[in-house]
């Protein structure tokens, strides 16, 4: 009796968890599926009528904006880790007493609200700042060009917004390391550049997938950076979704780009993880028993 | 002297180049606050016209701003109170036990963290769509609560990784009962770590656009006031109360972070010189929002 007590306690534990995942998001996921196969218009009413013809009309309709959306977050990724990597390592390595505060400084702009966030780059970014009068005296940008309302501006807003989620996975793996690892390659006598390379580089790169995915994901997604610091010509396919299902309530299109924005967010990141190798996303079963 | 000033420069780059980073990662935040003090005379609080503290003492002066506010502060506590308790159940089960469908459960919790968020508004929007569910601050709730799960798990799980069963051993050798041990050891020493995931919680729903926007309905809450309101000119007021949010959640995070390093002291049996030199030598708290932790 008490062995089946027992076995029957995790279930208890995590039903309530795990009913609430799988009612309001798993069966969601299922709806909106049905729903991008359904045929009509607004005026005569939707019916459900298997009509794959909606994923390729939708994606052809709009396969600049998913292009877009791809080469921004692609582009925002990269940048983000060039920016994030050396960040992490002057915390993990240099960071000393400050660690902690240093950290505390990384997450702070998740303490203000998004929105707030993304619309004080428009501000700082605007045509009339300092940083476009600067850029206009060095002659990088023209004496009538601007930054907001291109994909310069757009950019920089993923990048900014999604840093942190770069920083912390790659400074947890980067603090993980051994550090008499790096000093056994010293040792033997490999230069600084090469311990980096040969030891560091390879020992933080769970940190690397993790952040670039955290990153990638929701930036491809995103359609707040592109509304407030683009222009219509910089419009991504989150912005398509959106005005789809909130203003223009063809509800069949919508579901149905959503649901190819899943799909080739979820083949990239199976190919990313293939190629990259590791296992980075779901975590390691034996550190989680340790 | 070029020569020393050159070879320090060379061995602090990286120093140098992490505080540039940071400062970056706070300028938007600097510039919030700045401007939460300032005079507009426009509609647009975009340039900087002069000093006043008129904002600070109406912070709360436009009606439907306040109530916008205070429906996302009723909405954060109750779908925190909720996501926490779930989340830290699900962590109990998935460290502590060994069970059929681990990985399955595993995966359903990592899983809504790699959705865009785009995606997981127009999921649930579609269902409440097919049923004809009236949208409002219950389908709010309900997508809130969703996608903070998954957060609290992470956050309570690294936690009790970390545990130290042999206090719990200890309390039932002492002659504790199950419920007296859970209550009276596990309880507090997880504490830190459920207050950390409720405090993620909380901030992830009053900061949420994305998911809201689809499931509000007619329902405003403080980002989508702020949403509504970009068009027209955002007032100054609201640059005040994101300052008076900044403040509250960075003093609560410093409070949290404190907190869990008086439990660890607590949780060792070890004099206290050896755990302070154990606690230098730990990695720093693990980090909100990595997946898998």
């Amino acid at each position: 009796m008490s062995t089946v007590r027992r076995r029957l306690v995790p279930y208890f534990l995590m039903g309530p968890g795990l009913v609430w995942l799988i009612l309001f998001f798993v069966v969601p996921l299922y709806f909106m599926g049905r729903l991008a196969l359904e045929s009509g218009t607004l005026a005569t009413g939707f019916e459900f009528t298997w009509e794959f013809a909606n994923f390729t009309d939708s994606f052809d309709r709009f396969d600049e904006q998913f292009v877009r959306s791809f080469v921004y977050a692609g582009v925002a990724t990269v940048i983000a880790l060039l920016i994030a990597y050396p960040l992490a390592y002057a915390i993990a390595f240099r960071g000393g007493r400050w660690k902690n505060a240093l950290l505390l400084a990384v997450v702070a702009p998740f303490f203000t609200t998004y929105l707030i966030r993304t619309i004080a780059w428009t501000t700082i970014l605007s045509d009339d700042s300092v940083i476009v009068d600067v850029l206009k005296a060095v002659g990088l940008l023209g004496d009538e060009g601007r930054l907001l309302a291109t994909p310069t501006a757009v950019i920089a807003g993923l990048v900014y917004n999604f840093l942190p989620f770069m920083v912390l996975p790659i400074y947890s793996s980067l603090e993980r390391i051994d550090v008499r690892l790096i000093e056994a390659a010293k040792d033997l006598y490999a230069s600084a550049r090469v311990a980096f390379w040969k030891v560091t580089l390879p020992l933080s790169m769970p940190g690397v997938v993790a952040g670039t995915l955290l990153t990638f994901i929701p930036a491809a997604g995103d359609y707040v950076n592109a509304f407030f610091l683009g222009s219509i010509n910089q419009s991504m396919i989150g912005n398509r979704i959106q005005s789809l299902y909130l203003m223009e309530l063809d509800y069949p299109t919508a579901a149905a780009l959503s649901f190819i924005l899943m799909a080739a967010i979820l083949a990239v990141v199976v190919v990313y993880i293939r190629f990259a190798g590791a296992e980075a996303l779901m975590g390691d079963e034996g550190e989680q028993r340790a | 002297m070029i020569g020393r000033a050159w070879k320090w420069l060379r061995r602090n780059a990286i120093v140098i180049y992490g505080v540039i980073a940071v400062l970056y990662l706070l300028l938007p935040l600097f510039l919030i606050a700045v401007f939460s003090f300032n005079d507009p005379s426009g509609k647009f609080n975009y340039t900087w016209e002069g000093f006043t503290l008129d904002h600070w003492k109406n912070a709360f002066g436009i009606p439907d701003l306040t109530d916008a506010f205070i429906t996302s502060l009723q909405l954060a506590a109750l779908s925190t109170v909720v996501a926490t308790l779930l989340g830290t159940l699900l962590a109990m089960g998935l460290v502590r036990y060994e069970f059929f469908g681990r990985k399955t459960a595993n995966f359903l919790i990592v899983i809504p963290m790699a959705t865009p968020e785009v995606v997981i508004g127009a999921a649930l929007l579609s269902m409440f769509l097919i049923y004809g569910i009236k949208l409002g601050f219950t389908t709010l709730f309900i997508a809130h609560v969703m996608f903070s799960i998954s957060f609290v798990v992470v956050v309570v799980r690294s936690r009790l990784i970390g545990f130290d069963r042999r206090l719990e051993e200890a309390a039932r050798d002492l002659g504790a009962n199950a419920f007296e041990t859970f209550r009276l050891v596990t309880l507090p020493l997880l504490m830190p770590g459920i207050v950390g995931a409720a405090l993620l919680s909380f901030a992830l729903s009053i900061d949420d656009f994305v998911i809201s926007q689809f499931n509000a309905g007619d329902t405003v809450t403080f980002p989508l006031w702020i949403y509504g309101a970009a068009q027209r000119g955002i007032p100054v007021e609201v640059y005040v109360i994101a300052t008076m949010l900044f403040i509250a959640t960075a003093a609560a995070m410093v409070f949290t972070v404190w907190q869990q390093r008086r439990a660890e002291k607590m949780a060792w049996i070890l004099p206290e010189e050896e755990v302070d030199a154990r606690l230098e030598a730990r990695p720093g708290p693990p980090a909100p929002g990595v997946l898998g932790g």
